[in-house]
């Protein structure tokens, strides 16, 4: 759109309504600087491409923001309702309220952050099993290269009675 | 579960047994892969009861567990279990699904669906935290061979509430603390058990009064040590150090004011032996006295054991449940002052 005064680019433009009556006012920097109107030093377009690029950050720290609602996948709780009652939704709950969840949990617990006590016997042992399969393979590998194939089947049978070594679960 | 006929009782040389009622013991824990009680649909928290009743409570619970269905029972006898201590409030008065499980010298009490799926709890008469630990262990652990928990390597066992995360365990005691009580010492005890991370609560629990005098005592940690170290540390330096308070407490008012001390004994006997007309209240400070007076020495011819019992019957529950008059509450009044009349009859 051209000035209002001149053929140059307009750079302000104002809708003025006085006495229920509209006028449109169109300005070049110049004629606009004249009648005392602030011009941006950058053309629009430039500023918009610059927001645009700041779009992802912005996004970012929508993300970051504690304020932000926080749902929990797992049950629905929200941390506004947690912190209601006090009372968590589900296990899961532990996870998607990080790392709000660990400072309520620290500063009940005297300052601890970390579990000492008993484990599952389901997760007992879980360690010394993986650790136990990786020597077993390890070993299958050398026998197979070594062509030791009756050395090779037995350690693939004791691969197969210690079964899958799962990771841990149950936290959901 | 007989009103006439309380759960054992301290012997009266029990160790401690001056100044420790009953030690506790309880677990939480919950199902993995379900939400908790608060979030769970009925037909979840059914399915928790229906995990929790198969599991075989193995050796250390010969006679098996009897299940009680708490939806279909009165409220009488929700109260009798709250006054038995087998029940929470909490759990009594809550609306979903749930059930208890109580062995059957009702020692042991499994609540499912109170605040986590699984609540396990021991209560022994006396100072016998470790042995009511380990009767709850021992039910943990069966259901732990049939029930995968929810569980996570950071955090340990996961609860409903943080403040209960880690090893689920709350070891606790129920204290008689008139010296501390009536020496003026109990606020700061109650500041120092605070530093302590220990909790001190009411007769009846969270958000209930000291009654007669009587206080339950826990740790609030339950992150960053051990069951083992947790039940150590309550056991062997927590414990002694709140009985030593009590009974210096104790020596110092018989030293300084043994009038004052022997009135307040005497005058509840006579009170008790008299009155014709007695509330749950009145009757529990009352014989909360003369429970000091027989560990002072003041009063020979009345048993402690006696005393425990009748702490319990004069209970409305109880008293309700031998006498169902008694659930009115002036007849209460009067069956209970005739029932503790006869008693302590000289």
């Amino acid at each position: 759109m051209k000035c209002d005064h001149c053929d140059k680019p307009a750079v302000v433009h104002e809708v003025v309504i006085k006495n229920n009556t509209t006028r449109e006012v169109h300005l070049c920097a110049e004629h606009a600087a004249e009648r005392g109107y602030q011009v941006p030093a950058a053309p629009v377009t430039q500023l918009l491409a610059q927001f645009a690029g700041q779009i992802p950050a912005l996004q970012a720290a929508a993300r970051r923001d504690p304020a932000a609602p926080a749902r929990c996948a797992g049950c629905g709780l929200t941390f506004a309702e947690f912190r209601q009652s006090g009372v968590l939704g589900c296990p899961g709950c532990y996870d998607a309220f990080m790392p709000q969840i660990g400072t309520v949990i620290e500063r009940a617990q005297g300052g601890a952050v970390h579990h000492v006590g008993r484990t599952p016997h389901r997760l007992e042992g879980m360690a010394d099993r993986v650790a136990m399969r990786a020597r077993l393979l390890q070993e299958l590998d050398a026998a197979v290269a070594a062509e030791q194939y009756e050395r090779a089947a037995r350690l693939r049978d004791q691969l197969q009675e210690l079964g899958e070594a799962a990771p841990e679960g149950g936290a959901s | 579960m007989k009103p006439e006929s309380a759960a054992p009782q301290p012997a009266r040389d029990g160790p401690d047994a001056d100044v420790v009622v009953r030690s506790r013991a309880r677990i939480a824990r919950n199902v993995a892969g379900l939400p908790f009680v608060g979030r769970a649909t009925d037909m979840q928290r059914q399915e928790v009861m229906h995990m929790v009743t198969r599991v075989p409570p193995g050796t250390a619970f010969p006679g098996g567990l009897t299940w009680v269905n708490v939806a279909r029972t009165s409220p009488l006898e929700r109260q009798l279990l709250v006054e038995r201590h087998l029940v929470s409030r909490h759990f009594a008065e809550s609306t979903v699904p749930r059930t208890v499980g109580i062995d059957r010298d009702e020692s042991l009490s499994v609540m499912v669906n109170e605040e986590d799926h699984l609540r396990i709890q021991t209560i022994l008469p006396g100072s016998r935290l470790r042995e009511a630990f380990e009767r709850a262990r021992a039910f943990d652990l069966a259901a732990e061979s049939v029930i995968d928990f929810a569980f996570s390597s950071r955090w340990g066992y996961l609860t409903a509430c943080p403040t209960n995360v880690g090893c689920g365990v709350r070891l606790g005691v129920m204290l008689h603390l008139p010296g501390l009580r009536f020496s003026g010492e109990m606020e700061r005890v109650k500041r120092a058990a605070k530093d302590m991370h220990l909790a001190i609560r009411g007769y009846y629990g969270e958000g209930t009064e000291a009654l007669g005098n009587f206080y339950q005592v826990s740790n609030q940690l339950t992150l960053g040590l051990g069951e083992d170290e947790l039940l150590r540390r309550f056991e062997q330096e927590t414990l002694p150090q709140l009985v030593d308070y009590e009974r210096s407490a104790r020596r110092a008012l018989a030293e300084s004011n043994p009038m004052l001390l022997e009135d307040k004994v005497h005058r509840a006997v006579a009170t008790l032996r008299a009155a014709r007309l007695l509330g749950a209240e009145e009757a529990t400070k009352l014989l909360a006295n003369v429970r000091l007076g027989i560990c002072m020495d003041l009063l020979p011819d009345i048993a402690l054991d006696l005393v425990q019992r009748l702490l319990l019957q004069v209970q409305p529950a109880h008293l309700a449940r031998m006498d169902p008059a008694a659930a009115d509450e002036e007849k209460g009044r009067s069956a209970r002052a005739q029932l503790v009349r006869r008693a302590l009859r000289p």
